[in-house]
């Protein structure tokens, strides 16, 4: 009887008759296509994109060159050089990242006791050159300006985690 | 004058225009055949498919016939360069040249041969030769054992393609193409007498074009993509375009061999004021479909499993189907005149 059985599956196709059914009701279900530049998925607060250095209300920047995000940063991407400011207080005179070398591992705004160093929502900065990625102090000052807003939001939104 | 005029220029100036009156259709219909398996593919996938280029995606072909056209033409320095040039152009040429018998309507025929059939399977068995001269005029390890492939596959599944033509042609009495549909419209579609050799001629004609799952010769994970790994830019759009041509081709064949070419479904005012063209289009694109959900749907074979349903399931199931046929026409007295 088993033997029936089989054969009649076998010739009677149903095996495969019941896979296209399969794939014929995915063709009718909803498309779960996202049209990438027009729109975009939800992402995480906790997303690790492209770095930015913050400030304070004041205009003050943030960062005391600890140097602890550049002992900690695995990728040895981050180089920082400090010395007193005239006002006295502890400033870098040099923060670069190398973003080509950087893992977006985020090692180094878990390191920074002051949040000054961030990784941002921020993933659409590809450029045309090498050079272009070698960001120093000035950009990475200018992209915490300009994500400033959505950096704090973030930072609020995934503090009761934390 | 006169006569050169009535006599040579002007029955020539009428072939060529209905030979353009096909070819023309023939490759815009190739064209969005490329976008429609992509959508279908992509529906299937849960994605959208091509949609940027146009509205919905409807430019995409000229755009990627744009892209192939200006690409440059790389010819590798082992190649037989004469060959490596004819079998694109042979491929292409061939996947037309069918046409010329294919019926789409009452009397809409190029040429209304009495062999049709015939001319169809020499046509159709002839372009196994593009594919292997362009896998060994590559010089390449991957295009020579994809032309190896297609060539064994495309001999193994004619044979019972053969077998299930005579099947069909034992109930009309005739090779020629309309015929065949005008024996359809007296009989009922063949495909209701002959469903199992249906469904060995449309699974041998996925062999036959070598598509998904029997797309062994341009096995991507084993061959990179086969006979046509050397070719670029429009060398490989000629293989592109025969590919799919071929394809509507064999389900065209497919059509007027077991859906009643262009007969209307049901007998009856409805349907038969529906011009034949329109019936012929419908179900040639529902088994092209069938094509692209196929290809979605199943893995691809194993050389050997493809060699072994092709010789020991399909050969001997159609060869005892074809005696079935004969012996029942012979004793029934239902034989064609």
């Amino acid at each position: 009887m088993s033997f029936l059985d089989r054969t009649a599956r076998t010739w009677l196709l149903t095996e495969l008759l019941s896979g296209m059914a399969v794939t014929l009701r995915y063709f009718f279900s909803p498309k779960v296509t996202i049209n990438y530049p027009f729109e975009k998925n939800p992402i995480s607060p906790r997303f690790r994109g492209e770095h930015a250095l913050r400030r304070y209300a004041n205009g003050e920047e943030r960062c005391i060159a600890c140097k602890l995000c550049e002992a900690v940063c695995p990728a040895q991407a981050i180089s920082i050089e400090a010395e007193p400011r005239a006002d006295g207080s502890r400033r870098t005179t040099r923060y670069d990242i190398d973003m080509t070398k950087c893992i977006y591992c985020g090692f180094c705004q878990e390191a920074c006791p002051v949040d000054a160093i961030v990784e941002g929502p921020n993933f659409e900065f590809a450029t045309e050159t090498r050079a272009e990625l070698m960001y120093d102090k000035a950009k990475l000052l200018s992209n915490g300006d300009r994500w400033e807003t959505e950096l704090a939001a973030r930072l609020t939104a995934d503090a009761p985690y934390r | 004058m006169a006569e050169l005029w009535t006599g040579y220029v002007w029955p020539t100036a009428v072939i060529v225009a209905r030979i353009l009156a096909i070819v023309l259709p023939l490759l815009v219909a190739v064209a969005y055949l490329t976008l429609a398996e992509r959508k279908v593919i992509g529906a299937i996938q849960m994605r959208k498919g091509p949609n940027v280029v146009g509205p919905f995606g409807l430019l995409q072909p000229v755009a990627d016939g744009l892209k192939l056209f200006f690409k440059e033409t790389i010819v590798p320095t082992g190649a037989s360069k004469v060959v490596f040039f004819i079998s694109p152009a042979l491929t292409f040429i061939l996947a037309l040249v069918a046409w010329a018998v294919i019926p789409f309507d009452e009397g809409w025929v190029l040429a209304n041969i009495n062999v049709g059939v015939l001319y169809l399977f020499a046509i159709s068995s002839l372009g196994v030769y593009g594919i292997i001269m362009a896998g060994w005029a590559s010089n390449s390890k991957y295009a020579f054992l994809g032309g190896l492939r297609a060539a064994a596959q495309m001999v193994s599944y004619e044979v019972s393609i053969g077998f299930v033509m005579i099947s069909v042609l034992l109930c009309v009495g005739s090779l020629n193409l309309t015929d065949i549909v005008h024996a359809q419209a007296e009989k009922g579609w063949f495909v209701f007498w002959h469903l199992p050799m249906f469904v060995i001629f449309y699974t041998s004609c996925l062999a036959e074009t070598n598509r998904s799952p029997f797309d062994l010769m341009e096995a991507e994970s084993e061959l990179v993509t086969g006979y046509n790994v050397e070719y670029s830019a429009m060398t490989f759009a000629l293989f592109y375009l025969g590919e799919y041509a071929n394809m509507i081709l064999v389900c065209a064949m497919t059509t007027v061999l077991f859906l009643g070419g262009w007969l209307s479904p049901l007998p009856f005012a409805p349907f038969t004021a529906v011009p034949g063209i329109i019936w012929f289009a419908l179900k040639v694109s529902v088994l092209l479909f069938g094509f692209l959900w196929i290809r979605a749907t199943f893995p691809r074979y194993r050389f050997d499993q493809l060699m072994r349903l092709g010789w020991k399931v399909f050969l001997p199931f159609s060869l005892v189907w074809l005696i079935l046929t004969a012996g029942v026409l012979e004793f029934g007295g239902w034989l064609p005149k």
